[in-house]
């Protein structure tokens, strides 16, 4: 699908997208970027930490939203679809994976893919170490969500929305979308890869007056590492659904997403070994740089982004 | 922009949702004002809530939470990353998510006013964010600009001329301005205004007043499927 992909990582999608710099708009009020050669370096150091780990969370979600998820969300029925949609008063609540949503659960604990999209977004959570990062990444992906799920209605979106309703970080939102727009997930990987150095090359052009050719110029120099970005994340996370028979005892034999086959074996499939312990295996790579520009930018007296 | 275009009405479902009103014009024409003027007169017969699109900072929402027309925590700022008119019409995706976040913590209300920041002559709400629009000038701006035109001033529910108290200051003509807004706006209502010398905007209120009766009329019932365009009410007032 891949015009879909096209429509997903356009700028133009409407999901609030534009309104984030991805620590430009911090980074250029400390100086740390004035021209186009800090941007590049900027946009390199992105590419290579949160960029990558957004590629493979994205990845992993839309694996999960691809193969798992469909059919359980069906089960699931009208209680799913008519949950409300995800809006920022759930963020009044601490991210909590035993919590319950706003609607109403089954006996017995939610059901399992919404136990899944939980653990996926705690994974994102654990490699998001500023707050500031957090709350940008969940207000990115609540908006994402709100929108695709119009423009790409699914059971996927809903049940999604329904396990985090404060809203997923962005990554595992792209991923859901794009399994919802029929994406693969090295596609979603490609997307957020994409989408980690766009936003904030177009806030540079913004808040500098930089030349847009030129802005265009360094994006279309880091296409390659774009592709190399979304390829080994595409791997990682196959390697993080594949674990060796036998090597993480309890947990292998459940496989989360293998081949589309769906869950496993029934008596053993369950939130108790659910694949979050495979997934922990995803890229972590951190960049404290772009922490404390984020905080610090929560910090401005003035400011034009979101983050 | 209701009554006068034939397009459909294609925001979400409104049953028993607040109207959503956009408040947009030019930097300095008197949005905040109007919105504090408008949180004034009617909040006391109406549940109201606010959403800021201030474009270096919070100082809309500032001035309103310390104008004390509201509770402070029923108004909203939305960041734009210098784009105001993409977040009202582009890509509506915050602003929706805070008329949301307002409704479901304070819903049901009658009314949010969603104020743009300053923007351009070309800036005008998306329907799927505001099911009405006042765009606000000033006379300050010179008598021409309601000639010049542009979809703010020719398409929208209505047009607020402010600082009436300027014009002969600034050399503007009222007469001509109302010649040249009814010419451009087909028939489309114009109010004439001074926010600070009268204190408020009365006939601002009342107009929002009836376009929010018509509003509840027309979608305050769960089993009234009608979806047109919201009915506006059409007081010429050139006073």
């Amino acid at each position: 699908m891949d015009a879909a992909l096209l429509l997903l990582a356009d700028s133009r999608l409407p999901a609030g997208g534009h309104a984030h710099s991805g620590g430009i708009e911090e980074a250029v009020r400390a100086g740390a970027v004035t021209g186009p050669g800090d941007l590049a370096r900027f946009l390199r150091g992105r590419l290579a930490t949160a960029g990558l780990v957004a590629a493979a969370l994205a990845a992993a979600a839309c694996e999960l939203g691809s193969t798992c998820d469909i059919g359980s969300a069906r089960e699931l029925g009208s209680a799913v679809i008519d949950a409300p949609a995800p809006s920022a008063n759930a963020r009044r609540r601490p991210a909590d994976l035993a919590s319950e949503s706003t609607a109403p659960e089954p006996a017995g604990g939610p059901p399992e893919p919404i136990v899944l999209w939980r653990r996926l977004d705690a994974e994102a959570d654990a490699r998001t170490s500023s707050p500031a990062q957090r709350e940008a990444a969940r207000t990115q992906g609540r908006l994402l969500v709100r929108t695709a799920r119009r423009i790409w209605p699914s059971p996927v979106l809903e049940t999604l929305a329904r396990a985090v309703p404060e809203g997923a970080h962005h990554p595992i939102a792209l991923g859901a979308a794009a399994a919802a727009a029929g994406c693969d997930p090295g596609q979603a990987a490609l997307a957020a890869a994409y989408a980690s150095v766009t936003g904030p090359a177009t806030a540079a052009v913004r808040l500098l007056g930089l030349d847009p050719v030129a802005v265009h110029r360094l994006l279309a120099d880091l296409a390659p590492s774009l592709d190399e970005t979304a390829r080994a994340a595409r791997t990682a996370t196959r390697t993080a659904a594949r674990p060796e028979r036998g090597a993480a005892d309890a947990d292998s034999r459940w496989t989360p997403c293998p081949d589309g086959e769906g869950t496993a074996d029934p008596d053993l499939a369950g939130p108790e070994v659910a694949g979050d312990a495979w997934w922990a295996a995803l890229p972590a790579a951190a960049a404290p740089a772009l922490d404390l520009l984020a905080e610090n930018h929560l910090k401005a007296a003035t400011r034009l982004f979101v983050s | 922009m209701g009554a006068h275009h034939n397009d459909r009405h294609d925001a979400p479902d409104g049953h028993g949702r607040a109207l959503r009103l956009g408040v947009g014009g030019p930097v300095g024409s008197g949005k905040t004002a109007l919105v504090a003027a408008l949180c004034r007169g009617l909040g006391r017969s109406m549940r109201l809530g606010v959403v800021t699109n201030d474009i270096y900072t919070t100082e809309d929402a500032d001035f309103l939470r310390r104008a004390g027309v509201l509770d402070p925590e029923r108004i909203l700022a939305v960041q734009t990353g210098c784009c105001p008119h993409t977040a009202i019409r582009d890509d509506i995706a915050a602003n929706l998510d805070a008329v949301e976040t307002l409704e479901e913590r304070f819903g049901p209300l009658d009314l949010v006013i969603v104020e743009s920041g300053g923007d351009n002559l070309t800036a005008t709400f998306s329907r799927g964010l505001a099911d009405a629009q006042i765009f606000v000038l000033d006379v300050s701006g010179g008598d021409k600009v309601p000639r010049k035109g542009g979809p703010g001033v020719t398409t929208a529910d209505l047009l607020v001329v402010n600082k009436t108290d300027l014009a002969p200051l600034v050399g503007a003509d009222l007469a001509v301005m109302a010649r040249d807004a009814e010419a451009v706006r087909e028939g489309r209502p114009v109010l004439f205004t001074s926010i600070r010398e009268d204190g408020g905007a009365p006939g601002v209120a009342d107009w929002v007043s009836g376009v929010v009766h018509s509003w509840r009329h027309r979608h305050g019932h769960i089993h009234d499927h009608a979806d047109g365009p919201v009915e506006i009410p059409m007081p010429l007032d050139l006073a």
